[in-house]
């Protein structure tokens, strides 16, 4: 008995020991990235693990060589479109979809559905001439305009939609309420974590997003914060602090909204396959 | 196009409740399926028709013969390495990923453990930064006069520093290290979020059997996890035929194109070289049909199990 207790504490002390392992390489890069904004390039390359001084610098080194005013508010402004509209596109085609659902609706529902399995990259040429022939090159319409509706996000609200009573709806009726009434009065409210937790998905996809940005964002003027932070290292001389500044700044929303709504977050991954 | 239009809407006498409802749906839904047709399926079908075609962008003509493209794309070595690289990514890369989120799952899945919650938000976090942001910080590390060769030489693992970002095979290495650490605690969510529809009181009659973790892991998890484990493997596989962000900003594809990606290759088809359209639709198009054909054939071996 004695030797299976002490075998049973050292599987728990290597149990341990691997998760606390994994965590530290999961943190570190982020964690390393953020207080390298403090450092300056000697500083980082040397692999100083904690803060220095630099940060005034560094930060007043990317304001004057990159525009992030500009990209910060492309960023903003284009993401939290995406995440308004989107969710209100979304939201009602799958609350369409189950509420009414008949066998024609059910057929539209899986054709839409094998669109999740068409590559971004795979319509990438038609979309940029589409884009390029209605002169939405640069804007922020066509920054979000071809990811508005996604299946994700319509699939996410219709098995939401599911666990809406229909004594509710009923109810609605009588009461007088027509059925985007009953939709916005009713299911809306009562769906907040939902649309909570497609609001953070949805942000973070926007956010981070760089193909699409970068083919159809192609002037300065139009630059968002991922291209901004891309093109920092694209001199002879690099500046690490600088970069590091330009990652941190980048990352600081969805870190975040992480922290805040982990929750919201981590129910929105594995909505896909509830 | 042309199945985008609902079902037809007979003109009938009366507007029953019941027509009322039912036209309310389709008026719901209609916005955001239209939206999936004109930005998804219908690029689709003129990325098809552009990629039989050749010329400059504004005067594409189709090529003789039509699958001129197709043809050029076996000849082209970049092309080839691009796949190569790209499958390469995709066969190493996933498996270590998966195996790794569904170990994580299962111990952070213990009642037991403690500080759970703490090592889950630490192996979730990396899913908060940014694909551009990371792969800046990767390539931060792993300069060549950067800390993970100042470290590996300290701790005496390396006699000389290694030339990660310019040596073929340890460029390939950079980028896997860089998806693992991404996206492990991404699919480790599927499962942990999977597994909290398993009765936990299996989990308990089988240690009292005298199971240990990782016949429960065998036994249990993997074959009730299955359904999730599939859609993470089609989910991994549909992406990772799509890197594009960790090959332009981690590795720039270098060196000599030995870690670019399909679509980084397509990027660079359309943009910065003499702009082909047409090649870069028919590059484009493989990807589309590797993506199809790898989850049928992903869907096809996940139900025989």
């Amino acid at each position: 008995m004695r030797e299976g207790a002490f075998s049973k504490k050292a599987s728990r002390f290597c149990m341990y020991a691997f998760l606390i392992f994994a965590s530290f390489i999961s943190v570190f890069p982020l964690y390393w990235a953020f207080i390298s904004a403090c450092n300056n390039t000697q500083q980082i390359l040397g692999g100083r693990m904690i803060p220095s001084t630099h940060l005034i610098e560094n930060l007043t080194n990317l304001f004057a060589q990159q525009d992030v005013w500009r990209a910060m508010k492309n960023s903003f402004a284009t993401t939290l479109l995406q995440v308004v509209l989107s969710l209100a596109v979304s939201s009602i085609a799958g609350y369409g979809f189950e509420i009414y659902h008949d066998k024609y609706k059910d057929r539209v529902m899986s054709i839409l559905m094998l669109a999740m399995m068409v590559p971004f990259v795979a319509v990438l040429v038609p979309l940029f001439q589409m884009f390029s022939k209605v002169g939405l090159l640069n804007t922020w319409v066509g920054f979000f305009l071809p990811s508005l509706s996604t299946p994700f996000l319509i699939m996410y609200f219709r098995n939401s939609a599911r666990t809406f009573p229909k004594d509710t709806i009923e109810a609605a009726r009588i009461d007088g309420l027509n059925e985007f009434q009953i939709f916005i009065k009713m299911f809306i409210p009562m769906m907040k974590p939902t649309y909570a937790s497609a609001a953070t998905i949805t942000f973070m996809n926007a956010w981070n997003s760089y193909l699409w940005p970068k083919v159809i964002m192609q002037t300065p003027d139009a630059t968002t914060m991922p291209m901004l932070v891309s093109n920092l290292m694209s001199g002879y001389v690099i500046d690490y602090g600088v970069v590091m500044a330009g990652v941190t700044l980048c990352s600081l929303p969805t870190v975040i909204i992480f922290f805040i709504l982990q929750k919201s977050f981590t129910n929105g991954v594995a909505g896909a396959v509830k | 196009m042309t199945n985008a239009t609902p079902a037809p809407k007979k003109k009938h006498r009366f507007w029953t409740m019941e027509r009322k409802q039912s036209a309310a749906g389709w008026a719901f839904l209609t916005p955001a399926t239209l939206m999936i047709f004109v930005f998804s399926f219908y690029p689709m079908v003129q990325a098809f028709l552009t990629s039989l075609k050749r010329g400059l962008p504004t005067a594409l003509t189709y090529s003789d013969p039509l699958w001129r493209n197709y043809q050029r794309m076996l000849k082209d070595t970049v092309f080839t390495q691009s796949v190569a690289n790209t499958m390469t990514y995709l066969i190493i890369q996933v498996p270590i990923m998966l195996v790794l989120a569904v170990i994580f799952a299962t111990l952070l899945n213990n009642k037991d453990l403690k500080f759970r919650g703490l090592f889950r938000t630490c192996i979730f976090l990396p899913c908060a930064t940014g694909l551009v942001a990371y792969s800046m910080i990767f390539r931060t590390l792993f300069t060549y006069d950067g800390m993970v060769n100042a470290l590996l030489m300290n701790i005496g693992i390396l006699s000389e520093p290694i030339n990660w970002l310019n040596d073929p095979f340890y460029a390939k290495v950079v980028i896997i290290v860089g998806l693992v650490w991404r996206w492990t605690g991404y699919n480790m969510i599927f499962y942990l979020s999977g597994m909290q529809s398993i009765d936990y009181s299996i989990y308990e009659a089988a240690r009292i059997d005298g199971a240990n973790q990782f016949r429960q892991l065998v036994n249990i998890t993997i074959p009730l996890l299955k359904p999730i484990i599939l859609v993470t493997a089609i989910m991994s596989t549909n992406g990772t035929l799509q890197l594009f962000d960790e090959s332009v900003n981690l590795t720039r594809g270098g060196p000599a194109n030995m870690t670019i990606t399909m679509s980084h290759y397509i990027y660079n088809t359309m943009f910065t070289k003499n702009p082909n359209f047409g090649y870069a639709a028919a590059m484009s198009f493989v990807i589309l049909i590797m993506v199809a054909v790898l989850s049928a054939i992903q869907t096809k071996v996940g139900d025989k199990r």
